[in-house]
């Protein structure tokens, strides 16, 4: 029997075979056997033998729910699809959730049923693979009804992709939020909710009206726009003088806009105290030049704002430069034939097919500083945003998680809002710059006024940047930075002294080799996953037409708009306890890098997708390449610039986010970010920066070799002298 | 999603068991120095220390967690105040040390106070902090008192952290009303208001500020203003006059322990002189608990410090937390810049 007459066979076999043969719990030391039937222990055994020679007899409706499949698998019945895939993740997920560590989990299954003596952990490669095995069983079943124009890839990879962001970002989330209803002592659930989320340091506007602080609201929500807006117009300053113009220095330049990405938190706000500090540089030159004295001014919102204007334009860019590239010259061509000034093609023509790409960057962007932590908490002074009040909501003075998850809950409605209105803005206009057909234009030089403006705004951002990173750098190098500094490179062989021992083997002496090796490790194994999940997803969202698309596209931009400390006490709520029993693992910090970096990888992605005529996948698919092979020989190879866009972030991210992993690291998994930090708070910022430069070479060859493996975008595009 | 199933088989809990076990242990203070006792420890007895460090917020963040399934043994280092919440929520379980005897007063009253659940290992007080150049440049005077601070010359030149965020900031206020009284001490800290500049976050970023000569005075614990001084920071301080207030570091053992022995073993191996030397040799100035660790002229003298007598159990509640801060954000925090 051929495969195309029995479509939801390898998905059964998958699921049957990890009932039978693989350990359904996790295993304490590793992957002890994967044949793992007839086990002495009840936990090491897979679903079958834990029921059959075990008594563990909650695993039997899996096993019959299995059974139930086997019709459908072998004979196209759909109907037997449905069910049996169905009951099967039915049970998984009710026998995960009824009996936990203590037994029964809640105490009405006690009276119903009687005491328990049996306990379980957390579900493990037997269980995953069966969850797996049993979601596709569903897909096929629905693609076999006609659901997803009967595509079972797409119904797969939609199925994938859902139950993943509802394991991954809507369970914690919701789990979190649920916190918003704790009572307060003598306050009822809801009373306390109130109180919460009316409170007067949240919504007070006495800054319009006298010198008092307003409330975090309005603080983030001004913030964020205004960073979202100056990043955006940097980062497409950027973007076009290094595709568009004959900036000489373009490869520096774009090494330069990488910088900041690839910091860890925290330096850049220690470099802009260094220069325009009440010490700093500037100010000293100032007063001993002019005798003015400039005071503090980085401090509240006007350094906040230089700081994440710094930190997110690299952002902006790496969304808005594949969308600048792709743009093709052909149309601004047509427009020039027809006797258009440059300035004006620019203003019709090149500037509304960026827009998805400047919207994007701009959602991203303002996600982004909703979100952000080190840089208010370095140089906010008095002034409050909304992740600064979470994350003392949680760890300060008050200790009180449903204020937390109240306050998470107001980021999340701006960060809903912000997604509507990009929609919005972008709307359902056609953005179509790759077709088929010949494409050989050369791209159009910028407008004079345009490009002088350009230049007017970039370079003095880029000889910015290269001060605020010698500045900052230079710590690793010196004694004590901003007081001693003399050279030195002792914080060097602090971190990374490596000792030969006797046998000639090399014995890593340095504090920061195990946290280095964990980092470079979890983000390698992370980066493609993101990129993958994330690009699948783009596909899916900009080509497919299936119901819950809206829902799908907000789930996934979830996990970034929420701050990384809701995260982190969101993922150890919900996964220290069975069914999914992972903190203290490696495998936590995988997931929570890959959710938390998804969105990037699906904005890029997107709005690379966006530019892509459909005509070219309805050209494969005529030819009669299935779903799988047009996304593989067609599609992505035009995507290349999303691609490398999605790896780097990924992995840079993954090496540098702090405060979602501040609560997920245990001793055996510590990140190199959480040290640096630990450095950082002890003051010890020679270490810390020493440890910096070093993950900043790391990241910089990881790049160099994304974009090796991954390869640019043949566009068929003549190459000319550019102006 | 293939890749993330390879992910999950990459991980290996390495759960390796050796003769003396293992202990998982939050630890507070600077990195240097809870990895300097988790490895005399380890070098001493044999049992493997799995040792992270976090802030005292984000550990008893992460025990509120875990309760239900504690991975954590021992907790130690972080305020008294916020080991007594955690004994309130039912977090620790009690413990007594043969050790017990040899420790100062301080130490054994928080003992007492949880009913065992926690005992002191340090202890540190709040200082006046200043930077000695920018003093000079800008001719101010030097603070000897809490009252020096309302004076004018200082206007705009004192970081104080915020409550609201900061343990350090709540200690102080905690202090000010137990040495004069609550009306007293909020007139007081709207009459300092007009000198302050910013209330941070951050209850270290004050004390590092002045180092870094950006605000003139700060209020700091003095342990920590004495390793930015070693540093190298142009940093000094002094005690105010009136008295001042000062914390007390605790260490716990988690209700739900799994390795109770070896938690057990930690704390009295912590509660002997010899660990408690430990910290100066990584630059760590906090006041031992152990009446026969070994002096050193850079730890402050706490018997030579004049202190207000702190009531950690009324002061540590949540409820007397809660009203405090809530008239600090009406009666202080809502004031003009």
């Amino acid at each position: 029997m051929s495969l195309a007459r029995a479509p939801g066979l390898p998905a059964w076999l998958l699921a049957a075979l990890a009932a039978t043969l693989l350990p359904w719990h996790m295993q304490q030391d590793g992957v002890a056997g994967l044949f793992a039937l007839r086990a002495e222990e009840a936990d090491a055994a897979s679903a079958l033998g834990q029921a059959w020679f075990h008594g563990r007899f909650w695993f039997w409706p899996v096993l019959a729910a299995l059974a139930l499949a086997l019709p459908g698998a072998l004979a196209r019945r759909s109907v037997f699809l449905l069910a049996g895939g169905g009951l099967g993740l039915l049970a998984i997920v009710a026998q995960g959730f009824a009996i936990g560590i203590q037994g029964w989990s809640w105490p009405f299954l006690e009276a119903w049923f009687g005491p328990l003596e049996e306990r379980q952990f957390g579900m493990g490669l037997g269980g995953a693979l069966c969850f797996l095995g049993c979601l596709l069983l569903v897909t096929d079943g629905l693609a076999l009804r006609g659901f997803f124009k009967g595509d079972r890839f797409v119904a797969g990879a939609v199925g994938v992709l859902a139950a993943s962001i509802l394991i991954f970002t809507a369970w914690p989330v919701g789990t979190m939020l649920l916190q918003m209803f704790t009572p307060r002592e003598e306050l009822s659930g809801l009373t306390a909710l109130g109180v919460r989320l009316f409170d007067g340091k949240i919504w007070g506007l006495g800054c319009v009206t006298g010198r008092v602080h307003c409330g975090v609201f309005w603080n983030t929500l001004v913030l964020a726009v205004s960073t979202a807006s100056a990043a955006t117009l940097l980062g497409l300053c950027f973007a076009l003088l290094v595709t568009r113009s004959g900036f000489p220095a373009k490869r520096a330049l774009r090494l330069l806009t990488v910088l900041p990405i690839i910091t860890p938190p925290f330096v850049i706000g220690l470099g802009l105290i260094l220069i325009f500090g009440r010490s700093g540089v500037v100010n000293q030159f100032v007063q001993s030049a002019f005798g003015l004295e400039l005071g503090r001014w980085i401090y509240g919102f006007n350094g906040v704002w230089l700081a994440q204007v710094f930190s997110f334009t690299p952002t902006a860019f790496l969304v808005l430069i594949g969308v600048v590239e792709g743009i093709s010259p052909a149309m601004e061509e047509a427009s020039q034939t027809l006797r258009a000034s440059r300035m004006r093609t620019f203003r019709a023509v090149s500037l509304p097919l960026m827009r998805p790409g400047l919207a994007n960057a701009w959602l991203v962007v303002f996600v982004e500083s909703l979100a952000d932590f080190g840089n208010p908490i370095v140089l906010g002074g008095s002034f409050g945003v909304l992740s600064t009040e979470i994350f003392f909501a949680v760890v300060g003075a008050q200790q009180d998680f449903g204020r937390a998850a109240a306050l998470a809950a107001i980021m999340l409605l701006v960060a809903l809002a912000a997604f509507l209105i990009q929609r919005a803005v972008v709307g359902g206009r056609s953005y179509v710059a790759m077709t088929g057909k010949g494409d050989a234009g050369l791209p159009t030089p910028l407008p004079a006024p345009v490009r002088r403006l350009a230049y007017a705004v970039a370079l003095p951002w880029a000889l910015l940047t290269i001060l605020v990173y010698g500045m900052a750098l230079a710590g690793g190098f010196v004694r004590v930075w901003g007081r001693d500094w003399t050279p030195t490179l002792s914080h060097f062989t602090r971190a990374f002294a490596l000792e030969w021992s006797a046998s000639g083997q090399i014995i890593f002496v340095g504090g920061a080799w195990n946290s280095l090796f964990t980092t470079v490790t979890l983000a390698a194994i992370a980066a493609p996953i993101t990129a993958g999940l994330g690009l699948l997803a783009a596909w899916l969202l900009t080509r497919q037409r299936f119901a819950g698309r809206t829902a799908l596209e907000f789930a996934l931009m979830l996990t970034f708009a929420v701050p990384g400390t809701v995260i982190g006490v969101a993922y150890i709520l919900t996964y220290n306890l069975p069914p999914l029993e992972i903190t203290g693992t490696a495998m936590i910090l995988v997931a929570c890098f890959v959710f938390r970096n998804l969105p990037v990888g699906v904005r890029s992605g997107v709005a690379a997708m966006s530019q892509l005529d459909k005509s070219l996948d309805e050209a494969a698919i005529t030819l009669r390449a299935s779903t799988f092979r047009t996304l593989r020989t067609v599609v992505l190879p035009l995507l290349k610039p999303a691609i490398v866009t999605a790896l780097v972030y990924a992995f840079v991210r993954a090496m540098t986010t702090v405060s979602a992993v501040i609560f997920l690291v245990s001793a055996e998994y510590e990140m190199a970010t959480v040290f640096i930090i630990n450095r950082v708070i002890n003051g010890d910022y020679g270490l810390a920066i020493a440890y910096c430069a070093v993950l900043i070479l790391l990241m910089l060859a990881a790049i160099g070799l994304i974009n090796l493996l991954v390869g640019r975008r043949q566009l068929g595009r003549r190459e000319g002298a550019r102006t | 999603m293939i890749a993330r199933i390879f992910a999950l088989a990459l991980m290996v809990a390495p759960a390796v068991s050796q003769a003396q076990g293992s202990l998982n242990m939050l630890c507070a203070p600077a990195s240097d120095w809870c990895e300097a006792i988790a490895a005399a420890f380890q070098r001493d007895t044999g049992i493997r220390v799995a040792m992270a460090r976090k802030s005292t917020g984000e550990i008893l963040a992460q025990l509120r967690a875990e309760a239900q399934n504690p991975r954590t043994d021992l907790w130690f280092g972080g305020s008294a105040e916020t080991h007594l919440v955690a004994a309130e929520m039912n977090l620790l379980q009690a413990y007594t040390s043969p050790n017990m005897a040899g420790l100062h007063d301080w130490a054994r009253e928080l003992h007492r106070m949880s009913n065992g659940r926690c005992v002191g290992v340090s202890s540190g007080a709040i200082a006046l902090v200043w930077n000695r150049e920018l003093i000079a440049r800008r001719n101010l005077p030097v603070p000897r008192s809490w009252a020096d601070l309302l004076n004018p010359a200082y206007r705009g030149e004192i970081q104080l952290p915020n409550p609201n965020s900061s343990g350090t900031a709540y200690t102080i206020i905690a202090g000010l009303i137990q040495l004069w009284d609550e009306e007293r001490a909020f007139a007081y800290l709207r009459r300092l208001h007009a000198n302050v500049n910013a209330y941070t976050r951050s209850g270290a970023a004050p004390m590092q500020a002045v180092a870094r000569g950006e605000t003139a005075v700060a209020v700091s614990f003095n342990m920590e203003t004495i390793s930015q001084q070693q540093a190298g920071f142009p940093i000094e301080m002094g005690y105010p006059e009136e008295g001042t207030s000062y914390e007390v570091a605790c260490m716990s053992i988690v209700r739900g322990a799994r390795n109770l022995a070896q938690a057990r073993r930690f704390y009295d191996w912590y509660l002997t002189p010899a660990a408690m030397d430990i910290g100066p040799r990584v630059n760590q100035f906090h006041a031992p608990a152990h009446r026969d660790a070994t002096p050193d002229p850079r730890i402050a003298d706490m018997s030579g410090i004049r202190l207000i007598p702190y009531d950690f159990a009324l002061f540590g509640e949540a409820a007397t937390r809660r009203r405090i801060l809530e008239r600090w954000d009406r009666e202080v925090g809502a004031l003009p810049r």
